[in-house]
């Protein structure tokens, strides 16, 4: 069917995307933690993680979800590869 | 008697409060109750132009909130019905010449002598919608399927249910059955989906509101008027009948869309 509907449809619609920003701001929103402010609060984190244990930055990911009635901070935090984890003697 | 209370608000301006005030107060009164509709916006007065009511203003609001009149003398009697009155705001204050307590005690001295007070929201979120908001019984949040618009509305009923008057009931206006279908329009579902409240009615689009009020007369009037239909369906619902809701933009299936693609002039 979906395959159908595209092939009849067509091109993407408005109000999808329309829906799709609306869910993403209102996220926000109710956290009352803008996208700005969200980087801000993965710096922080990266910078305390680091101190512990050593994290692949680049690939740290933080986002705002919501399910039903929870809202939801999740951090996706990978640990840097095992080699660049041994640090040289000294 | 003893009126329910209910608020028409928005958070967003220009969705439609004053007309949905306006013509559930009509559709209402219509209907055999005695309706009170008062407007809370203070300083952008506009609910009596909507009700054709602009003519017969002497005393407002703020008059009967500062003691200036009895109540009485700044009920307006509607020219069309009966049991149909307005309270006007007043033109040149603002909204902290009213606070929440006045507000309250008034809804508490017009309660026995109507069946229902419906009060239209300025927009935003400060004074003059917690003046409107403070004696509501229910809430009801007009929106409009737009991005912009519904973010307004949940800030609205985030911003209610900390009052404890939530969670309110959504009207979706100015609703385009056409661009709806066509995939271009926020649908009902996607606005219910997003905001999770009770639905109470959708209102299409329709040229008879505006038309309507520029004679001062509410679309409700109009019998042969698809939005005033919808009004009037809103009406018993609020007042606790249970009125089935008019699929507007029944989704189309694989035979329409086909149908329109062989017929692209149709759509």
């Amino acid at each position: 069917m979906s395959f159908l509907h595209y092939l009849l449809g067509g091109r993407r619609h408005s109000a999808n995307a329309a829906k799709e920003r609306l869910q993403l701001v209102l996220v926000h929103d109710r956290a009352d933690l803008t996208p700005g402010k969200l980087e801000i609060l993965k710096s922080d984190l990266i910078a305390v993680l680091s101190r512990h244990v050593e994290i692949d930055r680049p690939s740290v990911q933080v986002t705002l979800t919501r399910d039903r009635n929870q809202q939801r901070l999740l951090a996706d935090v990978p640990l840097a590869p095992p080699r660049a984890r041994r640090r040289p003697p000294g | 008697m003893t009126a329910k209370v209910a608020t028409i608000t928005s958070g967003k301006g220009g969705v439609g409060k004053t007309t949905a005030t306006a013509n559930l107060g009509v559709a209402l009164a219509s209907s055999g109750l005695k309706v009170v509709c008062v407007d809370a916006d203070i300083g952008l007065r506009n609910l009596d132009v909507v009700m054709g009511l602009e003519n017969r203003i002497v005393y407002d609001l703020v008059d009967i909130v500062e003691g200036r009149c009895r109540l009485r003398q700044a009920l307006i009697k509607d020219k069309r019905q009966d049991d149909l009155y307005l309270i006007p705001a007043a033109q040149t204050r603002d909204k902290t010449a009213v606070s929440p307590q006045d507000m309250i005690r008034l809804a508490d001295d017009l309660r026995s002598e109507f069946d229902w007070i419906l009060i239209d929201s300025p927009a935003g979120i400060e004074r003059g919608f917690r003046n409107a908001v403070a004696p509501a019984d229910v809430v009801i949040i007009v929106t409009n399927p737009e991005v912009s618009s519904v973010r307004d509305a949940d800030r609205i009923i985030g911003l209610i249910e900390a009052e404890e008057k939530g969670p309110g009931k959504l009207l979706v206006n100015r609703f385009k059955p056409e661009l709806v279908k066509r995939g271009d329009m926020l649908s009902t579902e996607d606005i219910l989906d997003v905001l999770a409240i009770e639905l109470i009615g959708v209102v299409p689009e329709d040229e008879s509101v505006l038309l309507a009020s520029n004679r001062g007369n509410p679309a409700v009037l109009d019998e042969r008027s698809r939005a005033g239909k919808a009004f009037r369906n809103i009406a018993r619902r609020l007042n606790g009948e249970t009125v089935p809701f008019e699929d507007l933009a029944a989704k189309d299936g694989f035979f329409g869309r086909l149908t329109r693609l062989v017929r692209p002039g149709d759509g």
